[in-house]
């Protein structure tokens, strides 16, 4: 007999001795909505909310997706809904606070935000089934014991990205390489845009400074806010953008802007005067995180994270995306799909580009005062 | 039920009420009491406690006084000019159109048929600097090389007066249908001129539907955020965007509730001094 069903057949008899025994928890279970249903079984779909530009894609299908369904039966219902960290936890939080599922086995998060933490802090996610990852072992050390989750419990890389400076050559004429020149060049007046996620932009410009973005000092925060508002009284920056940004510097509506790396790679496909660089002062480093929020069925979460820590599959996902991956033996994998795969910086982050990324002080992304001012820089 | 209705008719005017009256009591009453439960509170995500927090609504209305400002007078540019647009429009349908007045009317409520969203995002498009309009524009030195509409005041009350131009037009046009063309053939009659016919029957007689038409248009243009945040920058948003950042962005529930109290008084008051200077009797037509 199958063992997928045998497995199924056994939680499900289970559950339902369970709900026997416990009467007021199923009608708990009843009050939980469509998505409340046991949390244990092994599922035919998979629900995966993700950002936008973060799967291989080929015409209008994910080959790693179609290649997970061949191997395992599973289909994936493949969402890219995510614009912000904080716009998408406001926006699935109350169900989550209910104890109910929001129809979703996988959600990312970004851990240059207070809401990986957030997530696991308010038993929002369930414990990975470590069980059924045996390619966890493939975890790169530097990514083993974050500060929001040390054990890796909850969460698992998706992929990792760096803030610097996109510019579109055709509207600027050269390359801009640092933020204060994104910020003063009189030819970028009115056509820079910054990100409305503080960690991005605010860590480019404690950078850029020479102030330290891992352990933030109030003094220092302030600096890169005046820097900030001093370009934005100047009429330089034009306006702050959440992902919207991407299409719009496709569009040539702007001319420069901060920047993730991965998304400026891929609208140079489209676009190929779009340019990407780590501004001279430095970068930021940050990594996604996959999350099984409550509801959401842990055996093929799980399962779908196993298949992705497979160099081979992982290192689909980063050529596709030019995004990195936090798996061991992508580069070897990388370079049997592509023999000049190595070359893609963006994946494949040289020593010297490692050397000016910084990570973001997790204490600045989290306090509420500096969010706070964040938000008056914003207008609102 | 008919013999119900006539052994009781003192009943019959409530029971037909009580639909309307429980669906706003589920809709509209039960979330307000949520709404000021959570203005009160004080703490952060996770930890929000009840403690009869005021202080919110003067923290509140002190810091953002600027974006209340800004709502209110971009809300009434934008009435006044969907008023002033829309007036001969609609008068021209109601008095010349003769057949055709149901096709132009369609032409009013035609982009009502596109989501809100997707109307407000077209603006993107047409005033990018790419676009049509901006070429134009510079073509005719109206605009110099470097300049452009988006992401400006301009571009953000144009975008209001356009996505609320039918809440104007319609009321409109329901009252100047309804007047009785031999009352304008009477005030010739008694010479009066063009312009005193306009002004001594029709104006007045369609006063009821340019109230009702800047109520429905103004109320709503107050708290709009999807105008400011499309077409506007950092210098142009409204309150709207900020009760949004604050429940959307920061998790700031307690300032956000206190700030959609603040803006429903504030329209209630802009309400009630309207209708004290234009008099209640056209409030209620």
């Amino acid at each position: 007999m199958n063992p997928r069903l045998t497995r199924q057949e056994l939680l499900r008899r289970g559950a339902a001795g369970t709900a026997l025994l416990a009467f007021p928890s199923l009608l708990a279970a009843c009050g939980g909505g469509g998505d409340g249903e046991s949390t244990g079984e092994l599922k035919d779909v998979l629900e995966f909310e993700n950002w936008p530009y973060y799967m291989d894609t080929k015409g209008k299908t994910h080959p790693t997706l179609d290649q997970f369904k061949a191997e395992t039966g599973i289909t994936v219902n493949y969402y890219e809904g995510i614009d912000g960290n904080d716009t998408y936890f406001a926006k699935i939080q109350g169900p989550l606070s209910q104890g109910n599922g929001i129809g979703r086995d996988i959600i990312v998060a970004t851990d240059n935000s207070q809401f990986p933490g957030l997530y696991i802090s308010e038993e929002y996610v369930q414990k990975l089934d470590k069980s059924l990852i045996p390619n966890m072992d493939n975890l790169i050390d530097a990514q083993q014991s974050p500060v929001f989750d040390p054990n890796r419990d909850y969460s698992l890389p998706w992929l990792t990205g760096m803030d610097g400076i996109a510019w579109n050559e055709e509207l600027t004429g050269g390359p801009v390489t640092s933020i204060t020149q994104l910020f003063t060049d009189p030819k970028l007046k009115g056509k820079v845009t910054i990100l409305e996620e503080m960690s991005d932009t605010v860590g480019l410009v404690l950078l850029d400074n020479g102030d330290d973005p891992t352990n933030v000092t109030d003094e220092a925060f302030d600096r890169a806010i005046s820097t900030i508002e001093a370009a934005q009284e100047s009429g330089q920056i034009l306006k702050p953008t959440s992902q919207n940004y991407a299409p719009a510097l496709l569009r040539g509506d702007f001319a420069a802007s901060i920047a993730w790396s991965g998304d400026v790679a891929q609208l140079a496909l489209e676009n190929p005067k779009l340019k990407w660089a780590i501004p001279d002062k430095g970068g930021i480093i940050w990594t996604d995180n996959m999350l099984i929020p409550l509801g959401g069925s842990v055996p093929t979460a799980s399962t779908l994270m196993n298949f992705y820590y497979d160099p081979k599959i992982s290192a689909q996902v980063a050529l596709g995306t030019s995004y990195g991956s936090s798996v061991k033996g992508v580069k070897e994998a990388a370079l049997a799909i592509d023999p000049d795969a190595a070359s893609n910086e963006l994946v494949f982050p040289t020593d010297e580009m490692l050397a000016q990324l910084y990570p973001n002080d997790p204490a600045m992304v989290s306090n509420a005062d500096y969010i706070t001012t964040w938000q008056a820089v914003l207008g609102r | 039920m008919g013999s119900f209705f006539h052994r009781h008719p003192k009943l019959t005017p409530y029971l037909l009420l009580a639909p309307g009256i429980a669906w706003l009591a589920v809709f509209f009453l039960i979330p307000l009491g949520f709404l000021g439960y959570q203005s009160l509170q004080s703490g952060s995500y996770g930890n929000f406690e009840f403690t009869w927090e005021f202080s919110n609504f003067t923290d509140a209305f002190s810091d953002y006084r600027e974006q209340l400002f800004r709502s209110f007078l971009y809300a009434a540019v934008a009435t006044t000019a969907a008023l002033l647009l829309s007036y001969p429009l609609v008068y021209w349908i109601a008095f010349k159109a003769g057949p055709w007045r149901n096709l132009f009317l369609l032409f009013i409520v035609a982009p009502f048929f596109v989501t809100y969203l997707v109307r407000t995002l077209a603006w993107l498009s047409v005033l990018n600097d790419q676009g049509p309009v901006i070429g134009f524009l510079r073509d005719v030195h109206l605009l110099g090389a470097d300049e452009g509409l988006l992401y400006s005041t301009f571009a953000v009350i144009s975008g209001i007066t356009y996505n609320f131009f039918p809440f104007m037009a319609l009321p409109l046009y329901v009252s100047l249908e309804q007047i009785d063309p031999r009352l304008l053939e009477a005030a010739k009659d008694l010479y009066a001129s063009s312009t005193q016919a306009f002004l001594r029957v029709t104006l007045p007689l369609s006063a009821p539907g340019i109230v009702a038409g800047t109520l429905l248009t103004f109320i709503p243009a107050a708290g709009d955020f999807i105008n400011a945040e499309f077409l506007g920058t950092e210098n142009q948003q409204m309150i709207g965007n900020v009760i949004q950042g604050k429940f959307l962005e920061s998790l700031d529930y307690p300032t956000a509730a206190s700030l959609s109290f603040i803006l429903m008084a504030l329209i209630l008051v802009a309400l009630l001094v309207y209708a004290r200077v234009v008099g209640t009797e056209k409030l209620t037509g």
